[in-house]
């Protein structure tokens, strides 16, 4: 068992791949029976340092339709130098640069250990990154002081060749010409009216309509408009003028009177900066990188009025068919966040305020396009600082840890067919055999877009093989004592239990654009990461050993304890009663109880290696017993203690949860009785 | 002018005008100036002995029409022989004195009765009926325009016009001799008796001069115009009247003499005995001439000598009408006479002095005629009875005129918080003329005659003759203008005003750059800046300015003083304007020079390069407009534009300028707006208080016509710079810069004219807009601005309590103070038409005449317009004909003394560029002038339509005063004379072909004639007396106008002079326009007609 899943997670480890089930139903019968989706996790761009770069082009399979890629799992005729497709039998000659392969020359493809491989493609011009910034400045002097550091900070951390964009926003929103001397020059356009790529490309001057023809030499996507470079510039030669233009923007000068929100104009803003890149670079790696302080208040793509008084669209109005802005305002993000995807380009959004920002709507806008997603409740906080500081990370290569403009082409033996994926893509709409016509996520296709990608982001692929239920476990009728689950899935109503009780799942508590970051991370994480977000890690520090994980129960809640509790948003170190008594009373700080020093200090030390390591940056909150902020813990355990079960009342073992949720024995119990009932 | 007829019978007068030809057959040829065609003389040929002395008299008329020396000429001229040869003479002079000869028999007796002129006010009563209107009387026979004005003469012969008078007066003798020379022009009549010339006339004349003088004596020159008719008058209570008018306004008496129909005068040519005593009136002529008039008696006598003029015409008769003859619009009686005193304004119904006269208002009570003028200041009674007349009754308002250093601007009154008293029914505010009642507690509007309570702050005991005691202490009850501070009340939303904003939009285009007008614009700003209107003795100007760049996109700066570099920001979606900052846009000029003057400094370095040649426009005025509003201000716009604005925008334009259109009914399109854009963003505009001012620099057709309806709408100002050029057009485009961005203007103003039960007013000229009937309104009104007011009866009026005007302009100071400017003005009412004509202001009825005419080419085509003018002057002088002057012979033209220019000045305005454009006017050109008269006030148009022609050589280098004016006529230019023309627009210098060469070199530093640079529009700076008094004149008819004039060198025979001849306005136009005489003739006709 052991070695079948350490073969397992080697594989993921290796390839970035982990299917749901690693033993297939053999018929489609059998496949009908299981209630659990044939499905992988797929990190594309999983980091691989032992990978030697390739540098040539993949052999195809020179079927038209199906071209698939020569593999290790391919029939090798050496002899002959033919290959035999494992997809469709095709069989190929090598082209002739492989005329010198045998059994003990063979490419790198060709070895079993390369079961995932990276061609470095020649083809095509090198072509900068660009970074076009699109800043909200309606926020607070001490937020936007702190966001123009932010961005004054990372323009050394873009490659010097990469263009950099401004575009500022609040009633109006402003293009910020970088090239111009002397005077600082910009576009300013009203906040309310949404306008077409070509009027905005005609508004910033960057059609040319003097010399049509002639100009269109072809194949030269070097030569960009040279107005467009009036609006993208690159770092190396404007970043002085650009740290100077960001340290003199301003609030958004218009006055808000008491009682009004101010006016963002932030549907606007994107359209224009998705029309800027639209027009001038398209299929470019390019990152629109929006950063807002505040909900959308005018215009397109507006989720709530300025009047302060009534309040953003909650869970609640929704349910209600109460939240007026929303269908349209989601409408326009996600026309915008198509036609992003459409040119290749992707849309990054850092929200920070206490309230609401209007993620629910705009969540299309990341979700389709690989952008990032971050919340917060401030950019003065180091949780927003550090995590756009994290965005401009290097590898190990010295290489961005982006990329942009993926593909993703799956194919499939005959017996399996593609249902779709979830995740930051896009469908390429790209029909074949193996494309079956039940859709599950973005389905009807074998092929997605990903526009902007890094070594984490990870979709899940769904296969149709299968539908229907099977029953993973062994029981006598009507009995739910007999009820047993094999190994493997031991797990699996736990998870339930959890799942259900997450942000993903669960909105009470939630604002709808909580659930939308949530489900955000959630849909492009890989398996760890996600079941870290479905179940938190809780782990214990106390002088009865080592640091150990316990149950994400109430019943660990103890006073002798140091909780840590990672939710993947969340750390929490939590103080146990006695413990935060002993601190509060100052023994760390006595030579003779270094001991307890070192018990403090233990979960800080890995909760920092946590919060270096997690993209974005989780809320880090230390708290004890009785702390006002203990409530991130205890919405999280397992209520098994609880005013209402009094037998466990006023035990010693843990801490009661003031909560009507069942707990997990409940669930089980009743899950128990379902399964054994004769219904089924 | 159908009115001449081809025939030009008398070669000799040629000159004269082809006109005359027609003419000369009656006798005119004398007279020519009858336009009697042909066939009149036909007529006339029985009359033509009579003629023939008329041609006397027409030319001792003339010259008084002339002035004293071209009256000589003319009358030179008359000399028949000699006329011709005066037209042909460049110099009138020698014929002059031919005719000064003649004249002065007849002026002679004249004389010695004009001498008592002195007493001008009795003598004219006795002649103020008859004479008074001393129209002209063309006895011609019937062409002839009889001078018949003689009563000019009285008023003027007395008071005035000494030179002008005289002149006519000499043609008019009986004017001249003023009261005398009516009755000659009555005389004409007379004339027709002929043989009596001498003595008859005089009879009559006396008679009627009597009469006429009267007239005269009551408003000078209106008195002759009154006697002219009057003959019978002098049983006219007439002179009675005219007698008190004179004793009011001594001055006019004057002016009466100066109008005093010289031209009237034909008649008294006549007598070529007579003549001799002209002389002495034309020469000494005025100084006799008053004299005589003096002597009413006098007067009487001359009438005689008028008779023997007659004798003396014979002679003439061959000549035609002499144009000389016929009323002069070079008036210096009035001048010289009503300059000296200050015209005080405390009795009701003066006329003031013409305004081409210098004189000090004193304010007793009524406003002074630098704010309100009339046409008449006797107003009839009755509906009826102004229908009849068809006398325009209009006022010509400019609430905020500028005063001379002498006179005090109108004193601000406070009234606190309570605000300004007021009528509780009609809202009319307290003026001098309500009357108090019951001690004092209550006072009674008049107005609307409502009783209202005094409020008890405001209660003041009266004296024994009903006035308050304190009236004296308050402004509002003892002056005709003053002003009140405004409360909160009268503000916009019911809060007081910020301080006005000024934002500077320029065009950034190529031909803007390439003529290198942003370059110099830039650099100017930089110091004019320092130089916006402040209040009182402000240190610094509280107006805030902004700038705005643009070609077809707008950029926006922001200036705002914090800022090390000034900030620009593109606004590209001109269909949807808006205004893209808020905070810095409006600066303090002080707190942002240096960020300014870095975005002055830089402007034309950003755009150097630019290829953009489209533009656009109304996008530009929205900003400015949604600029002010959202800093909620009042404000200017100062637009300086290139180009027809055809880039995509709300407002573009297409070239749509068609000639074809021209003489069809379709040619008022070319004066319309060519989409209503602009008509609904000046409706937005004046709503904010935004006060647009255009600089056009057009290189070609811009469609002013649409253009400048935002400007014209909100009170702004159109200056257009054809063909920009910074070496020629600098200086001019400067300077009306300067003055404009300096000069004091009222934002967000309201005008509302009230008037007492009986009239009101029923319509408004100018630049302004109105949203309901009787509020004007203006986004900005500055002291260049007239607002033209017509007033119609709607009751009968009364003469005992007279009419009152009273027009309140509320309007935000440049400082952002709210306030109520207050003018009024109290009009005699009269029964008899012989007191409207005698107080009627001919410039203002021109004023108005020449408004109306330009509005209606808006919705008619142009001819009917013209037509219209005709018939309403022919109407206006038929009435006179009819009702007031004395029986005479139809083929006599008897014009009021009042009106004896109207024919010429209304010829002015019918062949002016709008009316009746040459081949050189542009449709733009056609359009800019229409808006321009607009607005303008009666000196402007004054001088716009009748140009001044001033020769520069002919007096002697150290006389200080301003040269006398000759008419404008190309037979009173001689070729070794230099001469200034100037309308107000235009400055020429015209530079005869014979002058002295040491001339030439003292003014243009060449040594010849032929070295002179034609089209020089700089005098050379040299240091010698004749061109430092040469450049002395030119600097100060600038400083009296508006606008600078560019000066124009031309040199005669050169091609320049025919862009020089257009403004010679008495000779026969070539686009058409017909000659004065012509025209006089014509209106002869008319008037025949409509009196048979």
């Amino acid at each position: 068992m052991a070695t079948y899943l350490e073969f397992i997670q080697q594989n993921e480890e290796r390839d970035g791949v982990r299917f749901s089930w690693n033993v297939w139903p053999s018929s489609r019968l059998e496949a009908t029976r299981m209630v659990v989706p044939l499905a992988c996790l797929l990190t594309p761009l999983k980091e691989r340092p032992d990978l030697p770069p390739v540098q040539y082009e993949p052999v195809l399979c020179s079927r038209p339709t199906c071209k698939a890629v020569l593999n290790p799992l391919c029939q090798v005729d050496y002899r002959a130098k033919l290959w035999a497709c494992n997809f469709c039998f095709q069989r190929n000659q090598f082209p002739p640069a492989y005329g010198g392969i045998s059994e003990v020359n063979q490419p790198a493809e060709l070895m079993p250990q390369f079961s995932t491989i990276e061609y470095v493609i020649q083809r095509g011009a090198q072509s900068p990154l660009i970074f076009l910034y699109v800043v909200d400045t309606c926020l607070e002097e001490d937020d936007l002081q702190a966001l123009k550091e932010s961005l004054q900070m990372s323009l050394s951390l873009l490659p010097p060749d990469a263009l950099v964009g401004l575009i500022t926003f609040g009633r109006m929103v402003q293009v910020h010409e970088l090239s111009c001397e002397g005077i600082s020059k910009s576009y300013v356009f009203r906040g309310t009216k949404d306008l077409t790529a070509k009027q905005i490309q005609d508004m910033l001057g960057l059609t040319k309509p003097a010399m049509p023809m002639q100009q269109a030499r072809p194949a030269q996507p070097q030569e960009h408009p040279f107005a467009s470079s009036r609006f993208l510039q690159p770092v190396h030669k404007i970043d002085m003028n650009l740290t100077d233009l960001l340290g003199e923007l301003q609030r958004d000068p218009w006055p808000v009177t008491q009682g009004k929100r101010p006016l963002r104009s932030t549907g606007v803003a994107l359209s224009i900066a998705v029309g800027l890149l639209e027009g001038t670079f398209p299929n470019t790696g390019a990152r629109i990188m929006l950063f807002t302080g505040g909900p959308p208040t005018q215009g397109p793509g507006m989720v709530v009025g300025d009047e302060l008084k009534i309040p953003i669209r909650s869970w609640h109005d929704i349910e209600k068919d109460n939240a007026r802005f929303m269908k349209k305002a989601t409408k326009h993000y996600e026309m915008l966040a198509n036609r992003t995807a459409a040119n290749g380009h992707c849309i990054d959004i850092y929200a920070c305020a206490l309230d609401q920002t209007g993620l629910l709507e705009m969540k299309c806008c990341a979700n389709l396009t690989g952008g990032y997603m971050v919340m917060g409740d401030s950019f003065n906080t180091s949780l927003f600082k550090q995590t756009f500081q994290r965005i401009f990370t290097k590898d190990f290569n010295g290489d961005f840890r982006m990329a942009f403009g993926a593909t993703l082409d799956v194919k499939t033996s005959r017996e399996l067919k593609i249902a779709g994926a979830i995740g930051p893509c896009v469908s390429l709409n790209v029909k074949g055999p193996c494309v079956s016509e039940n859709e599950l996520g973005v389905g009807g296709t074998s092929q997605w877009k990903i526009c902007g990608l890094d070594p984490t982001s990870t979709l899940g692929i769904y296969f149709e093989v299968v539908n229907q239920c099977q029953k993973f476990g062994q029981y006598n009728k009507e009995d739910p004592t007999s009820f047993r689950l094999s190994d493997s899935f031991s797990l699996y109503p736990q998870f339930m239990f959890h799942l259900r009780r997450s942000p993903f799942l669960q909105v009470f508590n939630n604002s709808p654009d909580e659930s939308s970051y949530y489900r955000h991370h959630f849909a492009r994480q890989d398996l760890t990461q996600s079941l870290i977000m479905i179940q938190p890690i809780l782990y214990s520090y106390s002088f009865h050993g080592p640091p150990e994980p316990v149950l994400l129960d109430s019943s660990s809640i103890l006073a002798d304890r140091i909780l840590l509790m990672d939710t993947f948003f969340q750390i929490v170190i939590y103080l146990g009663e006695t413990i935060a008594q002993w601190r509060k009373a100052g023994y760390q700080d006595m030579p003779e109880y270094e001991n307890f020093k070192h018990l403090l200090q233990a979960p800080l030390d890995d909760a920092q290696e946590i919060l270096q390591a997690r993209f974005p940056m989780p809320r880090y909150i230390n708290t004890e017993h009785g702390g006002s902020q203990a409530r991130f813990l205890l919405s999280k355990v397992n209520p098994s203690q609880t005013h209402n079960n009094l037998y466990a009342w006023g035990q010693e073992t843990g801490a009661p949860i003031l909560t009507d949720d069942v707990s997990l024995q409940v669930f089980m119990d009743h899950l128990k009785k379902l399964a054994v009932s004769s219904a089924c | 002018m159908n009115v001449n007829q081809s025939v030009p019978p008398v070669p000799p007068f040629g000159q004269p005008q082809p006109i005359y030809p027609g003419y000369h057959q009656s006798s005119y040829g004398g007279q020519s100036g009858s336009t009697a065609p042909a066939i009149p003389y036909g007529a006339y040929n029985g009359p033509v002995p009579g003629y023939q002395q008329t041609p006397p008299q027409g030319m001792s008329r003339a010259p008084p029409s002339s002035g004293a020396p071209p009256a000589s000429t003319a009358q030179a001229p008359c000399g028949q022989a000699a006329y011709g040869q005066f037209g042909q003479g460049d110099v009138q002079n020698g014929p002059s004195s031919t005719v000064q000869m003649q004249r002065l028999p007849g002026s002679q007796p004249f004389g010695s009765p004009l001498a008592p002129v002195g007493n001008q006010p009795p003598v004219l009563q006795p002649y103020g009926p008859p004479p008074t209107s001393a129209q002209v009387a063309t006895q011609l026979s019937g062409m002839q325009i009889s001078g018949a004005v003689a009563p000019a003469p009285p008023s003027s012969g007395l008071g005035f016009g000494p030179p002008t008078s005289l002149a006519s007066a000499s043609g008019s003798f009986p004017n001249s001799g003023l009261y005398g020379s009516y009755p000659q022009g009555q005389a004409p009549p007379l004339s027709q008796a002929q043989g009596h010339p001498g003595i008859q006339t005089p009879q009559r004349s006396a008679p009627s001069q009597a009469s006429s003088f009267t007239p005269p004596a009551s408003g000078g020159p209106r008195l002759p115009s009154m006697t002219g008719p009057l003959l019978p008058g002098q049983s006219f209570g007439g002179p009675s009247v005219s007698q008190p008018n004179h004793v009011s306004s001594p001055p006019q008496a004057l002016p009466p003499g100066t109008q005093m129909t010289g031209p009237l005068g034909p008649l008294p040519p006549m007598h070529s005995p007579q003549q001799p005593g002209y002389q002495p009136q034309q020469n000494g002529s005025f100084g006799p001439a008053r004299g005589p008039q003096s002597n009413y008696g006098g007067p009487y006598p001359a009438a005689p000598t008028f008779g023997s003029q007659p004798g003396p015409p014979q002679p003439l008769p061959p000549k035609r009408l002499d144009p000389d003859a016929i009323p002069s619009p070079v008036i210096e009686d009035d001048r010289n006479n009503r300059g000296t005193e200050p015209f005080v304004t405390g009795v009701r119904g003066q006329v003031p002095p013409l305004v081409t006269t210098n004189f000090l208002v004193k304010d007793q009570g009524n406003a002074s005629p630098r704010y309100i003028r009339c046409t008449s200041y006797n107003i009839p009674c009755t509906s009826d009875m102004a229908k009849q007349a068809q006398v325009p009754l209009a006022a010509v308002i400019k609430p905020l005129a500028r005063l001379p250093p002498e006179e005090a601007s109108p004193y601000v009154v406070d009234h606190g918080e309570s605000g300004p008293l007021r009528c509780n029914r009609c809202k009319a505010y307290m003026c001098p003329f309500m009357q108090f009642i019951e001690g004092g507690r209550r006072f009674q509007c008049c107005f609307c005659s409502c009783i209202n309570d005094v409020p008890p702050q405001y209660f003041q005991h009266l004296d024994h003759t009903g006035k308050r005691v304190d009236a004296y202490d308050r402004p509002e009850l003892s002056l005709g203008s003053y002003e009140f501070l405004a409360t909160v009340d009268y503000c916009k939303n019911n809060k007081f005003p910020s301080p006005p904003a000024f934002i500077f939009m320029i065009d950034v285009s190529y031909n803007a750059i390439r003529t290198g007008l942003v370059r110099l614009l830039c650099e100017e700003l930089k110091s004019l800046l320092d130089f916006l209107p402040r209040e009182g003795g402000a240190e610094e100007s509280a107006i805030r300015v902004g700038f705005v760049t643009y070609n077809k996109v707008l950029h926006f700066y922001n200036v705002k003083s914090s800022l090390a570099q000034p900030q620009m920001m593109v606004v590209s979606d001109v269909a949807d304007m808006f205004v893209p900052l808020l905070d810095g846009f409006l600066v303090n000029v002080n707190e942002s020079r240096a960020v300014i003057t870095s975005l002055l400094d830089q402007i034309p370095e950003m755009f150097a390069d630019t290829r953009e040649t489209e533009t656009v426009f109304v996008p530009v005025i929205q900003a400015g407009m949604e600029a002010l509003k959202a800093a909620e201000c009042a404000g200017k716009l100062f637009l300086f534009h290139t180009s027809l604005p055809i880039a995509e925008a709300p407002g573009k334009l297409k070239n749509r300028d068609d000639r074809k259109l021209i003489n069809t009914d379709k040619e008022k399109t070319l004066f319309q707006p060519q989409t209503g854009a602009y008509q609904t963003l000046a409706k937005e505009c004046v709503a904010q208080g935004c006060c647009v001012d255009l600089f056009l620099f057009p290189n070609q057709y811009v469609d002013v016509a649409t253009l400048s309806v935002v400007p014209q709408l909100t009170g702004g100002s159109v200056y257009k710079y054809a063909s920009f050029q910074v070496e020629n057009d600098q200086e001019r485009f400067l300077s009306d810069l300067r003055r404009d961005v300096q000069k004091v203007v009222g934002f967000d103003a309201v005008m509302r004219v009230r008037t007492s039960t009986g009239i009101r007013a029923v319509d408004f000229f100018g630049a302004f807009y109105m949203s309901n009937t009787t509020d004007v309104e203006l986004a900005g009104l500055d002291g260049d601005k007239t607002v033209t007011v017509e007033f119609k009866h709607d009751d009968r009026l009364n003469e005992e309590s007279g009419a009152l005007l009273q027009c309140a302009l509320l309007y935000t100071s440049c400082a952002g103070q709210r306030r109520l400017r207050i003018h009024n003005l109290a009009l005699n009412c009269c029964t008899q038409l012989a007191d409207l004509y005698r107080n009627c202001e001919t410039d203002t009825l021109i004023n108005y005449m020449a408004k109306f005419a330009y509005r209606g080419v808006l919705n008619s085509p142009v001819k009917a317009v013209r037509d219209t003018l005709i018939t309403q002057c022919a109407q206006i002088l038929a009435c006179y004909r009819k009702n007031c002057a004395s029986p005479s012979s139809a083929g006599q033209l008897i014009l009021p003394e009042c009106m004896k220019l109207l024919p010429v000045y209304l010829n002015c305005v019918l062949k002016s560029d709008v009316l009746q454009p040459g081949a050189e006017v542009t449709t733009d050109d056609r359009a800019y002038v229409r808006q321009l008269v607009t607005s303008m006030d009666v000196t402007e148009t004054n001088v716009f339509f009748y140009p001044r022609l001033l020769p520069l050589t002919k007096s002697p280098v150290e006389s200080t005063t301003e040269p006398p004016a000759v008419r404008a006529s190309e037979e009173r230019l001689s070729n070794g004379d230099i001469y200034l023309l100037e309308n107000g627009l235009n400055l020429f210098l015209w530079v005869g072909a014979s002058v002295q060469q040491g001339v030439v070199q003292s003014l243009f530093s060449v040594s010849s004639f032929s070295q002179i640079t034609s089209g020089l529009s700089v005098l050379p700076v040299l240091d010698n007396p004749l061109s430092k008094k040469v450049r002395g004149l030119i600097d100060s008819l600038r400083a009296q106008r508006s606008r600078y004039m560019k000066l124009t060198v031309v040199k005669q025979e050169d091609k320049m002079e025919m862009l020089f001849k257009h403004f010679l306005v008495e000779d026969k136009s070539l686009s058409g326009g017909a000659s004065y005489v012509d025209f006089l003739c014509h209106m002869h006709k008319e008037i025949r007609q409509l009196l048979s």
